[in-house]
């Protein structure tokens, strides 16, 4: 860790190679911050850029981020996909305004400099100048003035960049387990029903250590355990991949314990409320082998879930050290049955800014930056549920996932372990 | 009813609609809705491209009584006051029996810390039945302009 850290803020120090006490000033150092964009975001990382379904024909285009850093993705002429930073190499201003659209090519509004789809330069006003003035020198290639563009792979429609071009391949990157779970949810064709942000007084890292909690599931979200949806005690597994780095927590349910069948019988766990509307949770049956839900989290700031008949992704966009974007992207099937698409549009409420299984996890990270803030990142998280081990679990009353996140995060970060 | 006292009736029922969520009458809130209405919120983005993109999706008053028990019950929020400002009402035209009707809205959070912030601005698409003094929604459509939801969603706006 070579980072000259803001005066006030400790160097974070890991105490135990274990994982066990995570350094809280990780999580407000602003110099961190712009070692992760180097490291994680413009490093050896795949970033989640957009989906083939929301770009079908030449021409369009999705706007996003790379960390903090905007970026467009395009499919070009040629049906490819492309993505360049959104960012004129004339004066820099973003090219494209627009979140989404069809263009034949991108032109800068300052100076009209304009881009092809895979950001080359192709129009340049006033080259040779006008009746003998101005103009730029002889010297001047287009082709050394091209957009900076990232290298683009798609698994299952889902499109992801990276800007270290020798990076092994995105299949490769995501292992075993997250492959499994894009292969179950993303083997039909996919249509998006909404997007849906919030923007959370916190660091991103405080969301993704959220999704590989597993302990906080049916304490912080109660409408789980209240309404009779969800027990930590359900079958579950705790899977990793990426050196520790993604992680897939799914639950499973018996005939006789599933959601909304659960509620609609009771059977021996009592609810402490009664839902008027049980449409909101009643749920059919997708998966052969039981799963009701899974949260895969692909490092660094990527998810897919399936929370009952709930589909979709997540994307965290880091803002500032103190602060991240993040945008929900619903999906049904495009061969969804009408009753299909009624249950997931039902439970969309149990999801998102306000979902009833959801809402929770934006307050409880704000209040833990809040005071991470004010105490100026002195002490350790403390993180031993399940004990200190490293290895997959068959259950979910487990810390594990969130340790094995810290180990490679400080792997890639180059940061000193241990003392 | 003529023009006039019916456009008084329906800036009446927004401006109790908004005292009642102000005033943290939450039990009171699904009585402004008949039995078959539908609430939702959408973020104006989506709906601009055609898409669903709900925050909350609600067709019936037993989900809005549902919403109700779980804000006071179950869920966990941010501790806040809320304030709506309501505004440019308007009957835009006949619905069957009932009416068709918009309306502004800004809502305004305040925290624990006396910080206040906007939290939300958009618009009410509106079909109100019945008469005399006895306006309900049969839908209420909250169209957010605010398509980042600062934190988190709540409260009904």
């Amino acid at each position: 860790m070579s980072a000259v850290l803001r005066p006030g803020i400790p160097q974070p120090r890991w105490p135990a190679a274990d994982f066990t006490q995570v350094p809280f000033s990780v999580h407000i150092d602003p110099a961190l911050f712009e070692l992760e964009q180097e490291r994680i975001f413009r490093g050896r990382t795949w970033h989640y850029l957009g989906l083939e379904a929301e770009l079908p024909n030449p021409g369009d285009f999705v706007a996003s981020y790379v960390g903090v850093t905007p970026v467009v993705l395009n499919r070009g002429k040629d049906g490819q996909l492309h993505a360049f930073v959104n960012r004129c190499a004339h004066r820099g201003a973003a090219v494209v305004r627009e979140k989404r659209g069809n263009a034949a090519t991108h032109t800068c509004i300052y100076h009209q400099w304009s881009y092809d789809h895979k950001g080359n330069l192709v129009g340049i006003p006033y080259r040779r100048g006008i009746n003998g003035n101005g103009g730029y020198p002889a010297d001047f290639k287009p082709e050394e003035h091209g957009l900076q563009t990232l290298r683009v792979e798609s698994y299952r429609g889902v499109v992801f960049g990276t800007f270290a071009k020798d990076m092994e391949s995105l299949a490769d990157y995501m292992g075993e387990p997250v492959r499994q779970r894009f292969d179950a949810l993303c083997s039909r064709p996919i249509r998006v029903v909404g997007y849906q942000r919030q923007l959370i007084r916190g660091n991103w890292k405080l969301y993704v250590e959220n999704l590989k909690d597993c302990y906080h599931g049916a304490l912080l979200h109660a409408f789980n355990s209240k309404f009779g949806m969800f027990r930590t005690s359900q079958r579950g597994s705790t899977q990793m991949a990426g050196n520790g780095l993604h992680c897939v927590l799914t639950t499973y349910g018996k005939k006789d314990e599933k959601m909304g069948s659960t509620y609609a019988k009771v059977g021996t766990y009592k609810p402490a409320f009664q839902l008027e509307a049980p449409e909101v949770v009643e749920y059919f049956e997708e998966h052969d082998d039981g799963m009701v839900s899974t949260v895969l989290s692909l490092f660094p700031t990527f998810v897919l879930a399936q929370i009952a008949n709930h589909l979709g992704f997540r994307h965290i966009i880091p803002k500032s050290v103190d602060e991240f974007e993040l945008v929900w992207i619903n999906f049904v099937y495009a061969d969804d049955t009408e009753e299909h698409l009624y249950r997931r549009r039902m439970q969309g409420n149990l999801l998102g800014p306000g979902g009833y299984l959801s809402m929770e996890d934006a307050e409880a990270l704000e209040l833990a930056h809040a005071t991470i803030l004010s105490q100026g990142g002195k002490g350790h998280a403390f993180v031993e549920m399940g004990g200190r081990e490293m290895a997959d679990q068959d259950h979910l009353v487990t810390e594990v996932p969130i340790r094995t996140f810290w180990k490679g995060y400080c792997e890639l970060m180059g940061m000193r372990v241990g003392a | 009813m003529i023009a006039a006292e019916l456009e008084r009736e329906v800036v009446a029922l927004n401006y109790r609609y908004a005292r009642c969520l102000d005033e943290n009458r939450l039990d009171d809130w699904p009585e402004f809705f008949t039995d078959d209405c539908r609430y939702y919120i959408q973020p104006r983005d989506n709906r601009d491209h055609g898409l669903e993109g709900y925050w909350l999706y609600f067709e019936n008053r037993r989900m809005l009584r549902d919403r109700v028990v779980s804000l006071k019950e179950v869920n966990i929020y941010q501790i806040h006051y809320e304030r709506r400002m309501v505004s440019n009402v308007e009957i835009t035209g006949r619905d069957g029996e009932g009416w068709v009707a918009r309306a502004n809205f800004l809502v305004v959070h305040t925290d624990n810390e006396g910080r206040s912030k906007i939290f939300s601005a958009g618009e009410y698409r509106d079909r109100i039945v019945g008469a005399g003094g006895g306006l309900r929604f049969r839908e209420r459509a909250v169209i957010a302009d605010t398509f980042t939801v600062p934190s988190h969603l709540s409260m009904p706006i």
